[in-house]
């Protein structure tokens, strides 16, 4: 029964931000305008005809019913700024994007974590500002700089999610363990001598664990959005790039098919990272 | 106070107060191009050279450094309270509602709001003044900002309910409003400034990122954002060092705002 | 006579040999993922540079002598109506995958390009009147192509026209050019093969091309390609940055050329469209002809191509680059920089300048905005230097990036704008590639398009000479027609002309017989005789 109510509302929020995504697309300046019409070797009534190739997508309901319908088919539509069917596209590149992603969140985790860990549990001040100084100039940085940096240094540039998730994991888990570290039975658990390693395990860690499972799901959400400007700034053919390509292009039928991607993610993602919390906070003493 | 905390806030009320002071320190106005002196070298005119433009450098540092310290704070501040009003509601009162709020708050973050950004340009007449254009950039930011956050403050909302002092502010007889008000808010400062300490470079970088569509700062008034654009050419990264001056300034200003919030405010 | 040693000769051979070596992977970037692999609906540059790599033409212009050669066709003639081409082709040819190659191919290839339903910008250019476009193969090497009227620089033309196989399975993927597509992955490479069928051999009978294959990576972040360039992952960069190219210079002189001004101009004009929703005094200055003159007058254009394009451009004088040889009318100069005589040319339409502010005879200040597209550094920089050019005759310019769909919606469907920056990228020498921004009919008129009878008796003589020499086949009597036109342009500055950029590249030391020029493609046009060192070759 609580598996078919997620099933529900994830079809109901990915279905709804599919629509509202198209309807976003639509309503922007620029829609159905194609930057070809400007070629000057086209007569006047090739240029008319390359009007008339959006005016089926002009009413956002009529066409979202359409390509609801064509979807229960399998068939996700054809992209207007590549010329190819969505699915292929996505099935081309999908693979490239959870590459990325799962790399940058496995690393900014890892890095995020073991530093929050680290500062935590050192308790010195230098530590903390180093820590906090590197997190500041990551913040900072511009990612189109990174980008260029990692390509001076031969540095895969799949790895810059990393550099994007990492501050923001390091920050809110310094905070969680450090307001956990100040909790009364922590207090207790040092006063009686337990060794460093055994508080953040046993003490630590497990009262942030509900919050940090928040954290995994808002990352993952983070991270993809994060893999737009970086699919687009290291031309990694990933969805991302697809994302970029397609919102500057106005390309409404694939924009659609991310939003509903993202969607779907970010759902799965989060209420996986609420269940887990859930299950954490449950089993707390 | 701690004296990291000391020099932190004399460096924002320096900088704050360099800014602010931009019209009697600038050397020059910041949009007038020098054309004879194009990218040079700082020199007793010109303390940090001359842009590619031949523009000074450190009066479009001074005027840049008004723009995005006055506007992006203020729009991390708008997207924390969202975030902290929403997400902690939605804690609060958990079950249904924290259910569909949560929901709600992953199909916002799942839409591609660049085009509501766009659509606004769109709807501005093209002579808006460089400022008023920046300020609404900044404010949709603001508005379209929380929803990440939002989610982290509910899980530690949703913690605190289960916690002593709250439990013992409900057998006291606190409940709805005021509970959510003296006792639950007050105890989401940490993540709220921890957010909004992340919010600020953030902000900034989006407006530097928007530009690539038309949507930051419009010529010639300079920010944080149009500064550090400079910097993503591969010609930037070479023989000027003095380029990374607005990169600096802008380091340790967010390093300084962690600095000046984060004290150690712990839950009772 | 002393005979030469046998060492001599050999090393002079081996010298040779690593001069003219076969064999070997060229590198270079495309900007954008190709749209479509069917030459007759190529629009998009990615797609354009697979056409010329990829497709056989039956006559070929010499990117740098800028004459017609023979290709699959050895010889055509075209007749004296100017409606009719014949074409004898070469025999025993073959596409990539063996087929045959003769004259029922040109058929089938022209009746694609003339299908309506299509609407190929190729095929739109060969549309010279009412009626339809035959092609007859007229035996099995020779082909007619009959026009329902005349084209000027008909042959031309053909330039663009890759043949297409009737009869293969492979349809369009069948090829008669140097290469073949073998791989592609989408978003990120594409790898071309030689075509081993290819017809064409070098003076000693060796068969072309030297290369074995060519990798497009789609790359399109400028430095990151640049940076390929530096740490030898790409051999060349076919259209490089001003900024970067004085960045190489500096570093390695030899592998930047400048090839001087190129076809490619940069200008702004103003919205006279009669649609707009300007306030009635805007439209008011925007068509006044001494307003368009006075802010010509107001722009340092040697600024303009010194600083925003460190050097690599020149002041523009009008449509036509110094590039196109026959067309360019070299009795125009640019406008010159008078801010002066700028005033006084408004002074004569009631305009004020008191206290730093231009004011019109009704009391308006002047101010208006400049539209542009973002992301495009040149044209920003041009448009922050127009804005302080123009306060210095009290003009208040507000400068607006937009990305390009939002530009384009002002442009052609809410005329919602008042200036405009934008440049023409023209690969065409002809006039008639440009007949659709002179008529005043026509869609792309930009500043004024769609209309039903000219608004000006200038734009009316303007359409009246580019009908003209569209259908005279003598071409000095075009030559006449176009300079006229390219006079009443300087005259009228309907476009406000800035700048031309040159032709700038770079190329790697281990790329061999390579010779940049300004037509595209601007480096690799010849890419069937382009070598690469024995060093090059084994390490790609």
């Amino acid at each position: 029964m609580r598996l078919a109510k997620l099933v529900g509302k994830v079809l109901v929020v990915v279905l709804l931000g599919g629509f509202l995504g198209a309807t976003l697309v639509r309503f922007a300046p620029g829609f159905g305008i194609d930057e070809e019409e400007l070629d000057i070797r086209l007569s006047d009534q090739s240029i008319r005809a390359l009007r008339q190739m959006d005016a089926p997508k002009s009413n956002v309901v009529v066409f979202y019913l359409s390509y609801l319908r064509k979807m229960i088919g399998g068939d996700l539509g054809t992209s207007r700024t590549l010329e190819r069917p969505v699915s292929r596209l996505l099935a081309e590149r999908f693979p490239e994007t959870l590459k990325s992603v799962g790399s940058g969140l496995a690393l900014g985790w890892i890095l995020g974590l073991s530093l929050a860990v680290a500062v935590v549990q050192s308790r010195a001040w230098y530590l903390n500002w180093l820590a906090s100084f590197v997190v500041g100039v990551l913040l900072c940085l511009p990612a189109a700089v990174l980008a260029l940096l990692f390509v001076v240094e031969r540095v895969p540039a799949r790895l810059l999610l990393s550099l994007v998730v990492f501050p923001k994991v390091f920050r809110y888990a310094q905070n969680l363990l450090e307001r956990c570290a100040a909790l009364p039975h922590v207090i207790t658990a040092r006063a009686k001598g337990l060794g460093n390693v055994r508080v953040m395990l046993w003490h630590i860690l497990p009262p942030a664990l509900p919050q940090l499972a928040a954290l995994v799901g808002v990352s993952v959400s983070l991270a993809f959005a994060a893999s737009i400007p970086m699919e687009a700034l290291c031309d990694l053919p990933g969805i991302g790039q697809l994302a970029w390509k397609a919102a500057l292009g106005r390309d409404v039928e694939l924009l659609v098919n991310l939003t509903m991607i993202v969607a779907l993610v970010t759902l799965l993602a989060n209420s996986a990272g609420d269940l887990a919390g859930g299950v954490f906070q449950a089993g707390a003493p | 106070m701690k004296p990291a905390r000391l020099i932190a806030i004399a460096i924002l009320v320096l900088i704050s107060a360099g800014c602010l002071l931009a019209n009697l320190l600038a050397p020059a106005p910041y949009a007038h191009q020098f054309r004879d002196l194009t990218d040079a070298a700082p020199s007793h005119q010109h303390l940090l050279g001359t842009d590619d433009l031949g523009r000074d450098r450190f009066s479009r540092l001074l005027y840049g450094t008004r723009v995005s310290l006055l506007l992006a704070p203020a729009a991390a501040l708008l997207a924390s309270l969202l975030a902290g009003l929403i997400g902690g509601t939605a804690g609060f009162l958990g079950g249904r509602v924290e259910r569909a709020v949560m929901a709600g708050t992953d199909l916002f973050l799942s839409l591609p709001w660049l085009f509501l950004l766009i659509t606004v340009r769109a709807l501005l007449p093209l002579n808006v003044s460089p400022v008023v254009s920046v300020m609404v950039t900044f404010a949709l930011l603001g508005c379209l900002g929380w929803a990440g956050a939002a989610r982290v403050i509910c899980a530690g909302a949703r913690s605190f309910s289960q916690s002593d002092f709250v439990l013992l502010a409900r057998a006291s007889g606190s409940s709805g409003f005021r509970l959510l008000w003296r006792h639950f808010l007050p105890n989401l400062k940490p993540v709220l400034f921890a957010q909004f300490w992340i919010s600020v470079p953030v902000f900034i970088l989006a407006e530097a990122n928007l530009g690539i569509l038309g949507l930051g700062v419009a010529e010639p008034l300079p920010s944080w954002g149009s500064m550090l654009r400079e910097l993503e050419s591969l010609s930037s990264l070479s023989a000027q060092p003095w380029q990374f001056a607005p990169l600096i300034v802008f380091v340790v200003v967010v390093t300084s705002f962690h600095l000046v919030l984060t004290r150690q405010e712990l839950p009772a | 006579m002393k005979k030469p040693s046998l060492l001599f000769t050999f090393l002079i051979l081996a010298a040779c040999g690593t001069l003219a070596q076969s064999g070997g992977q060229l590198r270079f970037c495309l900007h954008s993922e190709p749209k479509t692999f069917n030459p007759v609906l190529m629009q998009d540059d990615a797609s354009e540079t697979i056409r010329y790599l990829t497709g056989g033409v039956l006559v070929r212009l010499n990117r740098q002598t800028q004459q017609l050669e023979p290709e699959l066709a050895t010889a055509w003639k075209i007749g004296d109506d100017g409606k009719t081409i014949t074409f004898t082709l070469r025999e025993h040819i073959r596409f990539s995958d063996g087929t045959p190659f003769s004259a029922a191919d040109v058929v089938y290839t022209i009746e694609q390009l003339m299908d309506p339903a299509l609407h190929s910008p190729t095929g739109d250019a060969f549309r010279s009147g009412e009626g339809k476009v035959q092609a007859e193969a007229l035996s099995g090497n020779r082909v007619a192509i009959i026009f329902p009227a005349p084209i000027s620089g008909l042959d031309k033309q053909f330039d663009q026209v890759a043949i297409m196989s009737a009869r293969s399975p492979l349809k369009e993927m069948a090829v008669l050019g140097p290469f073949v597509v073998s791989e592609n992955k989408a978003g990120a490479y594409l790898i071309l093969k030689r075509n081993p069928n290819y017809w064409k051999h070098d003076a000693n009978g060796r068969p072309l091309p030297y290369i074995d294959s060519v990798r497009l990576d789609i790359q399109q972040n400028r430095d990151i390609e640049m940076l390929r360039l530096t740490h030898g992952e790409v051999d060349f960069i076919n259209s490089l940055d001003a900024e970067y190219f004085d960045k190489l210079a500096s570093q390695n002189p030899a592998m930047v050329h400048d090839a001087g001004e190129s076809l490619d101009s940069e200008f702004m004009w103003f919205n006279q469209s009669a649609n707009s929703p300007l306030p009635a005094y805007k439209k008011a200055w925007f068509a006044s002809t001494n307003f368009r003159r006075a802010v010509s007058g107001a722009i340092n254009r040697s600024d303009l191509a010194r600083i925003a394009f460190h050097g690599h451009a020149r002041p523009a004088a009008g449509p036509v680059s110094p590039a196109n040889k026959f067309w360019f009318d070299a009795k125009l100069q640019p406008h010159p920089f008078d801010q002066k005589a700028a005033l006084e040319l408004l002074a004569q339409e009631g305009f004020r300048f008191e206290g730093d502010v231009l004011h019109d005879r009704d009391g308006h200040a002047v101010e208006f905005s400049i539209i542009t597209n973002s992301g495009n550094k040149y044209r920003e920089r041009m448009a922050t230097m127009i804005q302080q050019d123009l306060s210095g005759i009290g003009i208040r310019l507000n400068v607006v990036t937009l990305d390009f769909p939002s530009l384009l919606e002002r442009m052609t469907r809410t005329f919602d704008y008042e200036a405009c920056l934008l440049g023409l990228v023209n690969t065409d020498l002809d006039p008639n590639s440009v007949m659709n921004v002179w008529l005043s009919s026509s869609e792309n008129h930009q500043w004024n398009p769609n209309q039903k009878t000219p608004a000006t008796e200038w734009e009316a003589e303007i359409d009246r000479l580019m009908r003209a020499q569209a259908s005279s086949l003598d071409p000095r009597q075009r030559k006449e027609y176009f300079d006229k036109v390219q006079e009443i342009a300087w005259q009228q500055e309907p476009f406000i002309y800035l700048v031309n950029k040159n032709a700038l590249s770079a190329i790697s030391p281990g790329v061999h017989n390579v010779h940049p020029v300004v037509l595209r493609p601007q480096v690799y046009w010849n890419i069937d005789e382009m070598s690469l060192t024995s060093e090059v070759a084994r390490s790609h």
